[in-house]
């Protein structure tokens, strides 16, 4: 009975997100207001059926209910309890209705707590995010059912990836989504705004939050994805440029993009046009990103099903939503007036720089990642990898830092060069110190200009706090100052790493030492362990470092459904870096293969990662606040 | 990932999992096998791969460099053998200067754009 509750609860909220898109237009065209005012009961009420259908797959994964065909395929009734939890959403299905619920609940959040934007703009921004839902809806309903029943039921489950068999699990996907859902949020402001023809200020600052909290998810979702990627895998790397971190790198590109734009539209009404069109495009962004992960064009740990209806569905879809907005966009954009004007040596056109720099970079990406799948269609087989990225986006992305450092000790409107200069002094030095420093420790060209520059980011990034009452500085300025300073830690991390990293491989019997970095490693044993659902074979290793001494388990980990093995790596942290540690196969006479890193500093990656969304983080905190009292002081006068 | 329990049925080739004793030459025979694709494996490169033909190639290039051999002709010869579906790093030729020039391309006309939007509004 769950499933057929959950299915009916999923064609109720479909039902319903196409009563809100008719009411919207109704609305809006029409000019009744008696329609439009029930639009935002009608958008809660769809978010809260799709959470409920959701919530009943939950529940089938959790009982495992082995005569749905979904539960069947992806799990099994000896798996740990948070991977059936977490396994409602490790598959195709399970992760779009996951998309449209965390989709149904933003629509319904726009409902509730939206109160400064003009009733019409409203309307027409949850009438957008209907026809959005509408599409998904659809396409689980009609290709994608989550809550297919198998007849006879099966004994047991398949099981579910081991890659996938990890905390991380849990939370990357509901992550992810949330970043995508926000940029269609801040997409359905769009277009709202573009409908009514109201673009100016007031839109900006309703959009903003959700730029913020998409791109807060989507920093925090790459940041974690890439450190799955670094211990689960087993080699060390933390960046491969594969085609699915590029899909989540390309929204955060356009979303760093549009943060800033907005912020340009918000504060000084500039960059009218400029904002909309990144909005789109960010949206898009995430759609591609979807439809390259989700349709199977990709063979990866994130395509559970190749089946081409499937991604000809996500295709249309996008071609749909994408085809619209630009035609939307290219209707109404004649009638946005242009905004207000300013210097080229101003913030804002150190922020025109950001975006300028950004957008290239995201065409860069993009280009890269649709090259090799175009280039197929034509029936020639290549590769495009980290050397073209980072040859192609590398120097563009330093060039950035460098704009980074500068931006923020603009004023608006204009500054003086002259004036600039003397500001930017001690940031400059910083930049040159390192960089004349490393000369003697000569770590390669883009590594040494990492740094250098890194070096010169940090100070900068603080440098708005100077000779400042650090009480009464607002809470968005410190957001600001913590995510570019999350910026050069992260990027120190990654050049030092790609620098300084020691790398020893090496087989060994008992008791024999390798040495890597400052550290000596000793093998001390193979033992055997059993967990819930794998066996392994385990190293004990001794890791010395003048006095001290740790202990570290990597793994060779067998698990029986489906039957594959892994490596677990054993990660030792300290002040300095990570000692990296894998277990390798036996060679048959008595030694094994070991494959250890001294990667010094590399831990600042991720540091950095969490640096820059705690940053957005208050960011957003601070604005809500502002936002806010600004309402109240208008209520009252 | 391997199946569970695989066991090579001959032992990998020396230089799979050994580095070679020059860190120069084993400097630059990583930095060759960071691009090359693991033809078997769900894009990784064979310098980060457990797969027996990623082992075979790594130690094809090391076995190659420690004989002096450039890296660029290494890649040459296994271009020629596999394709350039073999290497990361997309040669030049007809089919892929859009490619290469999409950089340039795309920050002439970005530069080209915000430069003009500059002069309207500075008039």
């Amino acid at each position: 009975m769950i499933a057929e509750a959950g299915l009916a609860a999923l064609w109720f909220a479909g039902a319903l997100a196409a009563l809100q898109l008719v009411m919207a237009a109704i609305g809006i065209a029409r000019d009744r207001d008696d329609v439009a005012a029930a639009v935002r009961p009608v958008a809660i009420v769809q978010g809260l059926l799709a959470l409920l259908a959701m919530a009943l797959l939950i529940e089938l994964f959790l009982e495992s209910d082995m005569s749905v065909k979904l539960v069947v395929e992806n799990s099994h009734s000896a798996k740990p309890w948070l991977y059936k939890f977490a396994g409602a959403w490790g598959n195709h299905e399970g992760s779009m209705l996951l998309w449209v619920t965390i989709l149904g609940l933003a629509g319904g959040a726009v409902a509730i707590f939206e109160r400064s934007l003009p009733e019409r703009t409203l309307t027409a921004t949850l009438g957008a995010q209907a026809t959005i839902a509408l599409g998904f809806y659809a396409f689980l309903l009609f290709s994608s059912n989550p809550f297919a029943r198998l007849n006879p039921a099966a004994a047991d489950g398949l099981g579910l990836n081991p890659l996938l068999q990890d905390p991380g699990l849990a939370f990357h996907p509901p992550t992810l989504y949330t970043g995508y859902v926000g940029l269609s949020v801040a997409f359905s402001f769009a277009v709202g705004a573009l409908v009514t023809r109201d673009v100016g200020p007031a839109f900006a600052k309703a959009m903003r939050p959700w730029v913020l909290i998409a791109w807060i998810f989507l920093t925090l979702g790459i940041t974690a994805g890439s450190y799955w990627a670094y211990y689960e895998l087993g080699w060390g790397g933390w960046w491969f440029w594969d085609p699915v971190e590029n899909a989540s790198l390309m929204p955060w590109l356009a979303a760093t993009a549009l943060l800033h734009s907005v912020t340009v539209l918000a504060t000084r009404d500039g960059l009218r046009a400029w904002t909309i069109m990144l909005a789109v495009v960010a949206f898009s962004m995430s759609m591609i990103g979807t439809f390259l992960v989700r349709s199977g064009i990709l063979t990866s740990v994130h395509a559970f099903a190749v089946d081409p209806e499937r991604g000809a569905f996500i295709l249309a879809l996008l071609a749909i939503y994408i085809g619209g907005a630009l035609a939307l966009f290219a209707a109404r954009i004649g009638t946005v007036r242009a905004g207000t004007t300013f210097d080229p040596v101003s913030r804002e056109g150190a922020l025109v720089a950001n975006n300028l720099l950004l957008s290239v970079i995201l065409g860069i990406v993009l280009i890269g990642t649709l090259y090799p799948i175009v280039a197929a269609s034509f029936g020639v087989q290549l590769s495009v990898g980290p050397p073209f990225f980072n040859k192609a986006a590398g120097p563009i992305a330093l060039l950035l830092v460098a704009v980074m450092a500068v931006g923020p000790l603009l004023r608006w409107r204009r500054d003086d060069a002259k004036a600039v200069l003397g500001r930017v002094m001690v940031p400059i030095g910083a930049t040159l110190v390192a960089a004349i420093a490393l000369l003697f420790v000569w770590p390669g060209v883009l590594p040494w200009a990492g740094l250098s520059l890194a070096a010169g980011l940090a100070v900068a990034s603080v440098a708005p706090l100077w000779k400042r009452n650090l009480k009464r500085t607002p809470l968005f300025t410190y957001g600001m100052v913590i995510a570019h300073l999350g910026i050069a830690v992260s990027l120190a991390g990654m050049a030092s790493d790609s620098a300084f990293t020691q790398e020893t491989l090496v087989a060994v019997r008992t008791g024999e030492p390798a040495r890597v970095g400052p550290y000596t490693v000793t093998l001390d044993g193979i033992a055997p362990v059993i967990g819930e659902n794998w066996s392994a074979l385990e190293a004990r290793l001794t890791a010395t470092r003048g006095s001290s001494e740790r202990i570290l388990r990597p793994q060779l980990r067998f698990f029986a459904n489906p039957p594959t093995s892994t490596n677990e790596s054993a990660i030792l942290t300290v002040l300095d870096g990570q000692l990296y540690t894998v277990l390798g196969q036996p060679d048959g006479q008595g030694r094994w293969q070991l494959r250890l890193w001294w990667k010094p500093f590399v831990t600042l990656i991720w540091f950095g990662g969490v640096l820059i969304a705690l940053g957005g983080m208050l960011s957003l905190l601070g604005r809500v606040r502002r936002e806010r009292r600004a309402t109240m002081r208008t209520q009252w006068a | 990932m391997s199946p569970a329990f695989a066991q090579p049925v001959t032992p990998p080739a020396r230089y799979a999992n050994v580095q070679l004793a020059d860190p120069a030459k084993e400097a630059s025979a990583r930095a060759l096998m960071e691009t090359l694709r693991c033809l078997v494996c769900q894009g990784q490169s064979i310098a980060d791969s457990d797969a027996d033909m990623a082992a075979d190639m790594r130690a094809l290039v090391r076995e190659r460099i420690e004989r002096g051999e450039k890296p660029a002709s290494i890649r040459d010869w296994l271009i020629a053998r596999y394709g350039d579906y073999v290497t990361y790093d997309p040669p030049l030729s007809g089919l892929t200067w859009p490619l290469w020039l999409a950089p340039i391309l795309l920050l002439g006309v970005g530069g080209w754009i915000a430069r003009s939007s500059f002069r309207r509004r500075t008039r």
